[in-house]
């Protein structure tokens, strides 16, 4: 019992961030009919934002202390971060959290980015072929990943978690099971209601204002809303901005679980368009469902009891998943009639 | 219009092709790319786009899984090679029939769905691939390493033709020819001939028309009674295949076959390839894999140095600039001119080459053209 309550925890900071991005991509697929092979290219980016916030918060000033010398005999260098010396302890707390704090620069980063990808590329692909709008932000997700590669290298790079949230949450206690059987990382709770949150956000904002009600009534059916007055162009701009922020939000937060490198992006797209389609092309809530179902799906496929019957899948149980959903229910597991059929 | 059947212009085509081939080495001596082992690279990957072709350029299914089969292909012949026999025959039979079987059957999946869906499948199976390959699969592919020839291999056949190779690590041959260097360019390049005829025979056949109409109109068809998932899956057998025999042949000229031939990144060159040529057209596959082939092998080769001597005759400064921005385009940053070069020719040119061609043809011309431009005719577009 308490082995598949940490199963399901395990599987929740994964199936966060899959239903973060394919939220994200059935936005984009819902409101501008645009297959985005550049989303996990976004969530990428997210996670340099927080490489960056870091690299920039560690620039450091070197003081030399002629009083001290080094074991070589050469004079002490002393090294200090400018933000330590500028704000002390503050700025050694906010070295500490550099990670939650980079959400501030992701938030921003991000919007512009996805603005200017709609407005510069994607808005032109409208009307073009499926194929051609596959083909052209494969293209730009390569080209994104290579710049970011040319700039921060091939290498994983580490991003602690603030020293609070490095410790473990023992769960086992608080649902009366032994103590030390289901403790659980920290960051990894905190980056699931982190999701969980930014998941009801968009919901709320879809639901509750009157610009949510306008996309929703765009994802209907985009030309009637056109023919009453309403620039739907400009508000699909920003909904892809949005897209890109919450992509970009789960990349950012996700770099302590997994050290950012150049092509984390590729991998979670793959899944994330297989939770995409398994949830249901077209259907949010299928989206979140199946990002979170598929994720805890996997944590228990990687229990080595289940490895021990079936070696090896953990690596394939997604896609094994995605084929049996295909087969037995071809519209996915919320998917409608009528959404995104040819 | 699209004949349905041989046209003596398509003869004439297909003896051209053919000797361009063979006289591949003299013709391409003049811009650097007349050694062997570039010109394999040419044969190989002409063969896995024509494939590719098949299924991209006549039914319109844009699979991202291809290298899948490429993948299997080569491990298939690296293990034909460690149990039966050093010659290429089996090996590439074996692989083209791996290739067959594996597209058969993500092909019966995938193949439910159209459009997006189909993409994000074969994209889904091709990763699938790769990751077994990588964990699970280890015995057979050897994981990370890669599958290698050992000495102590069995070769069943060898043995029993008593061939002995004695106490070196063997290398492919067929019936004593070495596949490496010409013998294993000339040895590609029939095979890339041959596949080129059957790549014709399919476009000019009732099937190839088939084929078009699924791609142009497939409500249509399924409202005149025409079942076409038949006819999109044994288009994506024939470029499984296709891809399985390039596998092979990557494994003929280099016996060796890593899990890095079924990322995703192989599956988008491919891709790239087809439609940087022209997607639906008989040569333009072909063409489009040379082009990148010869591009990767020239940019990957620069470095600082070289781009420091071309860019001498600026002043200091502006050369020093002119050489940080390019050299992020050539050597280790080749991927990023490869994703560059994908969207400039989808947004531009979404043609290919071949639709350039026959832009240039049509403006200078207003006439129909053939066999106007630098003396190869070119096909007209699939569409």
């Amino acid at each position: 019992m308490d082995a598949i309550l940490l199963q399901i925890l395990n599987g929740l900071d994964k199936g966060g961030a899959y239903a973060l991005i394919a939220l994200g991509l059935t936005i984009i697929f819902g409101t501008l009919g645009v297959v985005n092979f550049a989303h996990g290219a976004l969530f990428m980016l997210g996670a340099f934002c927080a490489v960056a916030v870091k690299a920039v918060l560690n620039i450091q000033m070197v003081t030399i202390d002629p009083t001290k010398t080094t074991p070589w005999g050469a004079p002490m260098e002393i090294r200090q971060p400018y933000v330590e010396v500028w704000f002390g302890d503050f700025g050694t707390t906010l070295l500490d959290f550099s990670v939650p704090v980079s959400i501030l620069l992701a938030i921003p980063i991000m919007l512009i980015i996805g603005i200017a990808m709609e407005r510069g590329l994607i808005r032109y692909f409208y009307k073009r072929p499926h194929a051609e709008q596959i083909l052209v932000t494969f293209g730009l997700a390569i080209v994104l990943q290579e710049i970011v590669k040319s700039y921060f290298g091939a290498n994983p790079i580490p991003q602690p978690a603030p020293d609070v949230a490095n410790g473990m949450i023992d769960f086992g206690i608080l649902v009366g099971f032994e103590a030390g059987n289901v403790v659980y990382p920290a960051w990894r709770f905190i980056y699931f209601l982190f999701s969980t949150a930014v998941i009801a956000a968009v919901f709320a904002f879809l639901q509750f204002t009157t610009f949510g009600m306008v996309v929703r009534a765009g994802m209907a059916d985009r030309e009637t809303v056109g023919l009453l007055g309403i620039d739907i162009d400009r508000r699909f701009t920003i909904v892809f901005g949005m897209a890109a922020v919450v992509a970009g939000l789960a990349g950012t937060m996700y770099t302590p679980i997994l050290s950012p490198d150049y092509h984390m992006g590729m991998d979670f797209l793959v899944l994330s368009f297989v939770v995409v389609v398994v949830g249901g092309m077209g259907s949010l809530g299928g989206a979140v469902a199946a990002g979170f179902l598929l994720g805890i799906l996997q944590s228990f496929a990687s229990m080595n009891e289940v490895k021990a019957i079936l070696p090896g899948i953990d690596q394939i149980i997604i896609y094994l998943i995605a084929v049996v959903v295909l087969l037995v229910r071809p519209r996915g597991l919320m998917g409608r009639k009528g959404v995104m059929e040819h | 219009m699209h004949p349905t059947s041989i046209t003596k212009k398509d003869l004439l085509l297909f003896a051209v092709f053919t000797a361009a081939v063979l006289a591949g080495p003299i013709i391409l001596k003049p811009i650097g790319a007349g050694y062997p082992d570039l010109l394999q690279k040419f044969a190989i990957y002409g063969i896995f786009a024509l494939g590719f072709n098949i299924l991209f350029g006549l039914t319109g299914y844009l699979s991202f899984g291809h290298a899948a089969f490429l993948g299997v292909g080569s491990y298939t012949a690296v293990w034909t090679f460690k149990l039966l026999s050093m010659n290429p025959v089996p090996a590439i039979i074996f692989a083209t029939l791996m290739g067959g079987l594996f597209s058969a059957l993500i092909g019966y999946v995938s193949l439910r769905r159209s459009g997006i869906y189909f993409s994000i499948l074969t994209l889904a199976f091709a990763q699938m691939c790769y990751n077994m390959a990588y964990s699970v699969l280890t015995p057979i592919t050897n994981g990370e390493t890669g599958l290698q020839l050992a000495q102590s291999d069995p070769r069943a056949l060898d043995v029993a033709f008593g061939r002995d190779y004695g106490a070196v690590l063997p290398s492919s041959d067929l019936f004593g020819l070495e596949m490496t260097g010409y013998p294993g360019f000339y040895f590609c390049a029939v095979m890339l001939i041959i596949c080129f005829y059957i790549t014709l025979r399919i476009f000019r056949s009732p099937f190839g028309m088939m084929l078009r109409a699924v791609k142009s109109n497939q409500n249509r068809l399924n409202y005149t009674g025409v079942n076409t998932r038949p006819y999109a899956l044994t288009a994506f057998i024939i470029s499984g295949m296709f891809a399985g025999l390039a596998g092979g042949l990557l494994a003929v000229t280099d016996p060796l076959a890593g899990a890095e031939r079924m990322q995703w990144t192989a599956s988008g060159e491919v891709v790239l390839m087809t439609i940087l040529g022209g997607a639906g057209t008989l040569l333009g596959p072909v063409i489009g894999a040379g082009a990148i082939k010869y591009f990767e092998n020239i940019f990957s080769a620069f470095n600082k140095g070289i781009l420091n001597n071309i860019f001498d005759f600026l002043p200091d400064f502006l050369q020093q600039v002119a050489v940080s921005v390019s050299s992020m385009f050539v050597g280790e940053g080749w991927h990023l001119t490869l994703g560059a070069l994908f969207m400039v020719i989808v947004i531009f040119l979404p043609g290919g080459l071949m639709e350039g061609v026959s832009r240039i043809s049509n403006l200078l011309s207003r006439r129909r053209s053939d066999g106007g431009s630098g003396g190869t005719p070119h096909p007209e577009p699939a569409e």
